[in-house]
């Protein structure tokens, strides 16, 4: 479990978080949405400790994160598995190796050990055969694949991943998500998603939090969403041809 | 990017060293990245740096020569001149400028290609150092590797001095010989090796700390990596300076 406390984070005089107070929970696939430039990003870097908040508290389990020194955060750091928005692979490392390194860093394991492992991540998002390849050689979605595998190497707790489906086509979107998902429910973790694509959130979202110009304006379960009174969360969800249609349906309904 | 003053950069620069220079996480992991600089900064190096310093040890001579046609002078003088102007300047400075060119802008392309990809967040958010991780091995391996390439240049510019210098007429190879030997100062290399060593350090922290603080895009990218080179060699020329009035005098 992952809770925010009055989070405030601005750069110079403008204010990019207001006050963000939401709880994320173990085993759940939360989701953070929003326009572009409405702060998840932001959000997303400030909880993982990347971005340093002005003011508030990030709550990891039983501890505080934002209080907590150097060698307890690191600890903390151990646990996050990450998913950025351009899959952030080493461009000079193989596959196998983008997904071993967290393992060189921080475990003993024999090389025996660490290939077996590495083999396990990749084979659990289903890719194989691709231990050799360069990130340059990969496909899009290949490279979320490898990332995942990555970010799932050590057994996270926590799994933050900034808008897994950016430069996807619609299927293989909806694979990645799913994977995360999956995932997520398998190892009960912690996982934060953000995204401004409203199939994630039918698809995945177990619990709904909208930004709005960096505040928090809505939370919710994926099935509210559809019902909310909310004017700003209802032009975001309902935004696309497609959407206006199922809300008259909804609506009429 | 960079509209702040001297002091910023020289406070976030020493910021920057205190994090390189923290005890790496892993001796294996250092080790490994430690090879592969010396191959990547160094060993690539060797081939640009080879035939630079055999065309200026060619070009110096042969203006020495003309420089000095007076019949007082005894030719092996001509030998002597180039010795003594690859030993003590070419070999250590003229070398490290054309480093900081060559490495300088390797390095923050690569650190700030890094930066803006999110792979030095990707590692941070691992829990590792990545400053240390990442330019701790490129520091350490230019200053141990440079000392060889600047020897390697000083026996190539000595070389090809004799190559020319004997093949257009200005000299014969005994007198080019004596001249080399004589009044030889072995102090003189280990200046050159001592600039050598303080000019790979310039030049490896400065272009990684352009690289590394990097903000934006691939433009972003393209300048910091010219920033890299250009401050790189002032410095470079600044304690040049320096280093020859402490060491010389
Ligand atoms: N390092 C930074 N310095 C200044 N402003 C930033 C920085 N990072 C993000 N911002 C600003 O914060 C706002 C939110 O950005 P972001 O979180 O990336 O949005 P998104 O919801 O699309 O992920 C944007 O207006 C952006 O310009
Ligand atoms: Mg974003």
């Amino acid at each position: 479990m992952i809770q925010l406390k009055n989070v405030y984070k601005s750069f110079g005089d403008r204010t990019i978080l207001n006050d963000i107070s939401v709880t994320f929970e173990k085993g759940k696939t939360n989701l953070i949405i929003g326009q572009s430039g409405s702060g998840k990003t932001v959000l997303l870097k400030s909880i993982v400790g990347l971005l340093e908040i002005d003011s508030g508290d990030i709550i990891y389990g039983d501890t505080n994160f934002t209080t907590s020194d150097f060698l307890t955060k690191k600890e903390i750091r151990k646990q996050i598995g990450m998913l950025f928005q351009g899959g952030a692979l080493f461009d000079s490392s193989t596959v196998e190796e983008n997904v071993g390194f967290p393992l060189d860093m921080f475990t003993d394991m024999t090389d025996e050990e660490k290939l077996e492992r590495v083999n396990f991540c990749l084979k659990r998002v289903r890719l194989e055969n691709a231990n050799h390849l360069f990130p340059s050689e990969i496909s899009g979605g290949m490279k979320k694949r490898v990332a995942i595998a990555r970010a799932i190497a050590l057994q996270p707790k926590y799994l933050f991943c900034d808008e897994p489906n950016s430069g996807l086509d619609p299927m293989t979107s909806i694979i990645i998500d799913n994977l995360i998902k999956e995932i997520t429910e398998e190892y009960e973790i912690t996982t934060i998603v953000n995204t401004h694509d409203m199939n994630s959130v039918m698809e995945i979202g177990d619990k709904v939090v909208f930004i709005y110009k960096g505040n928090k304006s809505w939370e919710g379960s994926k099935d509210d969403i559809f019902h909310s009174d909310n004017e700003t969360l209802n032009d975001f969800v309902f935004a696309s041809p497609l959407g206006k249609k199922i809300k008259s349906l909804v609506r009429s309904a | 990017m960079l509209p702040k003053g001297l002091f910023y950069h020289l406070g976030q620069y020493y910021m920057l060293m205190g994090k390189v220079f923290a005890k790496p996480e892993k001796h294996k992991l250092f080790y490994k990245q430690f090879v592969k600089e010396v191959s990547a900064l160094g060993l690539s190096s060797l081939g640009i740096i080879a035939i630079i310093s055999l065309f200026m040890g060619a070009v110096i001579t042969i203006q020495t020569a003309y420089n000095t046609e007076n019949p007082l002078l005894p030719p092996y003088l001509i030998g002597l001149a180039a010795r003594d102007s690859i030993l003590l300047e070419f070999s250590s400075t003229m070398i490290a400028l054309i480093l900081a060119g060559k490495v300088g802008s390797s390095i923050a392309s690569e650190l700030g290609t890094m930066r803006v990809t999110e792979q030095i967040d990707a590692l941070e958010i691992m829990g590792v150092n990545s400053a240390g991780y990442l330019i701790l091995p490129k520091i350490t391996a230019a200053m141990a590797f440079n000392p060889f390439l600047c020897l390697v240049s000083m026996t190539v510019g000595i070389f090809g001095g004799w190559l020319v210098g004997t093949a257009v007429g200005v000299i014969t190879t005994e007198q080019y010989i004596i001249g080399i030997q004589y009044a030889f100062e072995p102090y003189y290399i280990t200046y050159s090796v001592i600039k050598t060593i303080v000019f790979a350090f310039i030049i490896t922290s400065i272009s990684a700390y352009y690289g590394y603080n990097v903000e934006g895009g691939s433009l972003e990218v393209g300048r910091s990596s010219t920033r890299a080179v250009v401050y790189s060699s002032v410095v470079i020329l600044l304690f040049n300076l320096i280093l020859t009035q402490l060491l010389l005098s």
